[in-house]
């Protein structure tokens, strides 16, 4: 890989340099008089071996100000028009899509034909000249966060530059968080040179408990006998002491990290359970055709998203609504022609849904082909929250756990606040009473199955985010949501709510022992078994509507 | 004695149904397999011994669906998950036909089928002990799967687990089944399943006579199998289950422990699948954890749908007919194979709720006085969940 890319480097830079030969004598002349500009001009034509001290130069002479430049150049986005040899950023988005703009100022620039851009070549050794160049500029002259993050870069890569940048930085730093990223890098530093042992053991106490994985590296290879091998039993004993507590914290982080995924899943079973809750739980009504209503929800993502390539990032908050109109229709669609003539029969209703969801599995397979199809994650998903070098929450796990409790409290609220929540209740609770009542049964039944199922078609949405856009999805769902809603007692919105959270956590904090399957395997068997001993779930519904 | 008379007055009261689906069993059977071995291929009449396999299987599926029947049909106790007595019967069938290929496999190991040899066991797992005798994998045939109905169903309907939720764990049983037949370290073969069958009891399974005689023993244990499931149901305890279907809290009153009944007659309906399964596998060759998918199970159901529940016969004639609609629309067009079969589920809930026997039956009535004031038929009755 490294080789072609060399090869394919030598190949550009003399035909680039060939083509700009005539032009660049004149070019030089009319910006000779400063000289940040004539740099950035040789950037374009210098070569491999000139480039790491052309870097350190334009360092020199524009701090700060050239750290977009050296950005872009080491993420080889950096490229130049061939006529003025001006130099520009060149960013290929999401959906394909070229925007040229200025290297200082960020400016989308317009009119550039993009074809005809030539890129600054960079090959690996200049990639780790720019690294250091960077982090020492960010050190230096960045935010409080820029340099603490710039330090703990040097953790991993403590040569003497490195080394002569820390020490320099350390002399006058003000703030605490990049202080102390410092002197563990320095602590670092001490104990791989030979120093007295006072100061190893202050060095070792520098680092007790610290999570960094350069830190722990360094630890583990001077206790293991193959490593570097501590001699001095004080300084080693020091060293077990300072390990041992790194292990407790990044036990307890990772047990944080298992109850994240736990809480991660519980949250998508929620969202796949919380419709079914409706129309299974509140309504009594079996519909095996749920997990479809999900799909078709993921679908109307991926179908939005090809209306819109160009506001991916918007795209999620009008698929919310579609969805929900999607599934919600199809949903009162089934309910008004099928389910209506199966009423007061469940197996039979079983039944038909199921053909249901064949026919609409199979449809989906028609027209959009029975392979994956891709749903992209808008910006603002994707990337994680580190919370330290051993936790970090995805963003997009983070949003959905929050967006699948919205929907649950949003749900909550129609059912006890909202007229509709109140009919709803009666006609769940005692059918002809409310009908002498003056609500409409028929009405009512059709709203809320559209309601169950719209709220599935948005737990597509979210779950588009996190799996395989594909027609099996709502197969994938439909077991798991219905041992949610009978494992929580039916009829129950809480029950729901406690029921996912409760199987998520228990299937990841077994998965560690068990492996996946198995531990989804032996959550199934234990519900199997819980219904045995409370067939109505956690939470039973008391009174005479349980009858 | 005076039990035997019954049987044998019951006989010949039920004699008209249980003679006609006989003969026309035995008829059908004799025929084909007449025009297979006699017969050349040449002939128009000639029956492929592809067709003979295809009607076995066809004969297999009558069997499942005749044992979803007896406690659907007749119990009101709708099982999701009966693909998993049918496939654990068919493994246990599989297991016995594995060993007997014995050093004949690609790695040639005498005692580890291939898929062991390529994951590197050094032995046999225990369960496999004992698979290499004919009369032990017959025997665990009928044990594994009755035991796990005895278990399941005692839990189940001892703790009154009935009606939607019997129908959902029963499919989540089916479910974690499949997840764990699908794991390599289950000792099943995972994802492949069992397969390369050579020979059954020292006959060679490719050989055209050992098909016949495979078809016919499934014809014939059908026969049987559904003679003892109408004399079962003609008899009081018959009754007694139809009581429960009808009103279990009713049947409770009156003193009979329904939840015996339920469990025995579980047990009973999940032994004619595990039957149904071993036979199933010597003939199609191979059985693979996707027999466990729920949707096996539920497809089961609806043979019993379109063919009409609680009149046994119902259920093999429905069987036999969606299978052969699948076989040939399968290969004509096969993407609209799923949407027939989704709008037969929605049509025959809807619209034929006593299935093609309820129809039948409805023809026969008109026929015979013109008018049908309250059949009082008791395998009619609406079954409520």
């Amino acid at each position: 890989m490294r080789t072609l890319l060399l090869l394919i480097c030598c190949f550009v830079l003399p035909m680039a340099a060939a083509q700009q030969a005539p032009e660049s004598p004149q070019a030089s002349s009319s910006t000779n008089d400063t000289a940040l500009p004539s740099l950035l001009l040789e950037l374009t034509e210098a070569n491999f071996r000139r480039m790491p001290s052309l870097v350190t130069e334009i360092e020199e002479v524009g701090g700060r100000t050239v750290l977009p430049l050296l950005t872009a150049l080491q993420d080889g986005e950096l490229y130049y028009q061939p006529g003025n040899r001006e130099l520009v950023v060149r960013q290929e988005s999401g959906g394909g899509r070229i925007t040229v703009s200025d290297v200082f100022t960020g400016d989308v620039m317009d009119g550039i034909d993009t074809e005809s851009l030539e890129r600054v070549p960079i090959n690996n050794r200049l990639r780790a000249v720019l690294q250091a160049t960077i982090a020492r500029i960010l050190l230096f002259q960045g935010t409080d966060a820029e340099r603490e993050q710039a330090a703990r870069t040097m953790l991993s890569d403590l040569d003497e530059d490195n080394l002569a940048v820390l020490n320099e930085a350390i002399a006058n730093e003000q703030v605490a968080s990049v202080a102390d990223m410092i002197n563990v890098a320095l602590a670092m530093n001490v104990l791989v040179t030979d120093a007295p042992q006072p100061e190893r053991l202050a060095a070792v106490a520098t680092l007790h408990g610290n999570l960094q994985g350069p830190v722990r590296n360094l630890l583990r290879s001077f206790l293991d006998d193959l490593g570097r091998n501590e001699q001095d039993p004080e300084v080693r004993a020091a060293m077990v002491s300072a390990m041992a507590s790194i292990e407790r914290k990044v036990r307890f982080y990772q047990l944080m990290e298992q109850a994240f995924y736990g809480l991660s899943l519980g949250s998508v079973l929620l969202l796949a359970a919380i419709g079914l809750a409706v129309t299974f739980g509140v309504m009594g009504v079996i519909n095996m055709a749920h997990g479809e209503m999900l799909m078709l929800g993921a679908y109307t993502t991926y179908v939005v998203q090809l209306l819109m390539p160009e506001f991916i990032n918007y795209s999620l908050w009008v698929a919310i609504p579609a969805a929900f109109m999607v599934s919600g229709l199809v949903g009162m669609f089934i309910q008004r022609f099928v389910i209506r003539y199966l009423n007061g029969r469940p197996l039979e209703t079983l039944l038909a849904t199921f053909g249901i969801s064949l026919i609409l599995q199979q449809a989906v397979r028609t027209i959009f082909s029975p392979l994956n199809r891709r749903v992209v994650s808008p910006d603002w998903m994707s990337g994680a929250w580190d919370i330290n070098p051993v936790l970090s929450l995805t963003n997009n796990r983070l949003f959905i756990l929050l967006f699948s409790i919205i929907v649950f409290v949003i749900l909550l609220w129609i059912l006890k606040k909202t007229s509709l929540g109140l009919q709803v209740r009666a006609v769940s609770q005692n059918r002809d009473m409310a009908k002498a009542m003056g609500i409409r049964t028929d009405w009512v039944d059709a709203m809320t199955f559209g309601l169950g199922s719209g709220i599935a078609g948005i737990a597509g949405v979210a779950l588009s985010q996190l799996t395989n856009v594909g027609p099996n999805l709502g197969q994938d769902y439909i077991i798991d949501s219905f041992m949610v809603v009978v494992f929580g007692g039916v009829g129950n919105l809480w029950g729901t709510l406690v029921g996912a959270f409760s199987l998520g956590l228990a299937n990841k904090f077994m998965e560690p022992m068990t492996g996946a399957v198995l531990a989804k395997i032996i959550t199934l068997v234990f519900i199997i078994l819980f219904i045995q001993v409370r067939p109505k779930g956690l939470f039973p519904q008391k009174g005479r509507a349980a009858e | 004695m005076s039990q035997l008379a019954s049987i044998w007055g019951e006989l010949r009261r039920g004699s008209n149904t249980i003679t006609l689906f006989v003969v026309v069993l035995f008829a059908a059977t004799v025929l084909a397999s007449l025009s297979n071995l006699l017969l050349p291929e040449s002939s128009a009449l000639h029956v492929s011994t592809y067709t003979i396999t295809l009607l076995g299987k066809y004969l297999c599926y009558a069997m499942l669906a005749l044992a979803v029947d007896v406690i659907w049909g007749y119990c009101g106790i709708l099982s999701l998950g009966h693909g998993a007595f049918f496939a654990l019967g068919g493994y246990a069938m599989g297991m016995y036909l594995m060993r007997q290929i014995g050093d004949r496999g690609v790695y040639g190991n005498p005692d580890l089928p291939d898929f062991m040899v390529f994951l590197n066991w050094d032995s046999l797992p225990w369960y496999w002990f004992g698979m290499d005798q004919f009369w032990f994998a017959m025997l665990m045939v009928g044990l594994v799967p009755g035991l796990l109905a005895l278990v399941f169903g005692w839990l189940a309907f001892r703790s009154r687990v009935t009606g939607v939720y019997l129908s959902i764990i029963t499919q989540a049983l089916t479910y974690a089944l499949m997840l764990a037949f699908f794991r390599n370290e289950m000792g099943f073969g995972g994802n492949n399943g069992l397969t390369d069958f050579k020979e059954i009891a020292g006959f060679d399974l490719s050989a055209d006579n050992t098909r016949i005689g495979l078809f016919v023993i499934t014809a014939m244990v059908l026969g049987v199998v559904f003679v003892t499931s109408q004399l079962i149901m003609r008899s009081r305890l018959g009754r007694v289950l139809v009581s429960i279907r009808d009103s279990e809290a009713r049947a409770r009153f009156l003193g009979y422990r329904t939840d015996h009944f339920k469990v025995w007659l579980f047990v009973y309906s999940a032994l004619i699948a595990a039957l149904a399964g071993a036979l199933y596998v010597p003939q199609v060759g191979i059985i693979n954890p996707g027999e466990f998918s729920p949707v096996n199970s539920i497809e089961i159901v609806v043979w019993v749908a379109v063919g009409g529940r609680g009149t046994l016969y119902g259920a093999v004639v429905g069987a036999i007919l969606v299978s052969y609609a699948k076989t040939r629309f399968t290969s004509l067009v096969p993407e609209s194979w799923i949407f027939m079969l989704g709008a037969l589920f929605v049509f025959v809930t809807i619209f034929l709720p006593k299935g093609l026997a309820g129809l039948l039956k409805r023809r026969l009535q008109r026929d015979d006085n013109g008018d049908s004031n309250g059949s009082t038929e008791t395998t009619t009755g609406e079954a409520r969940a």
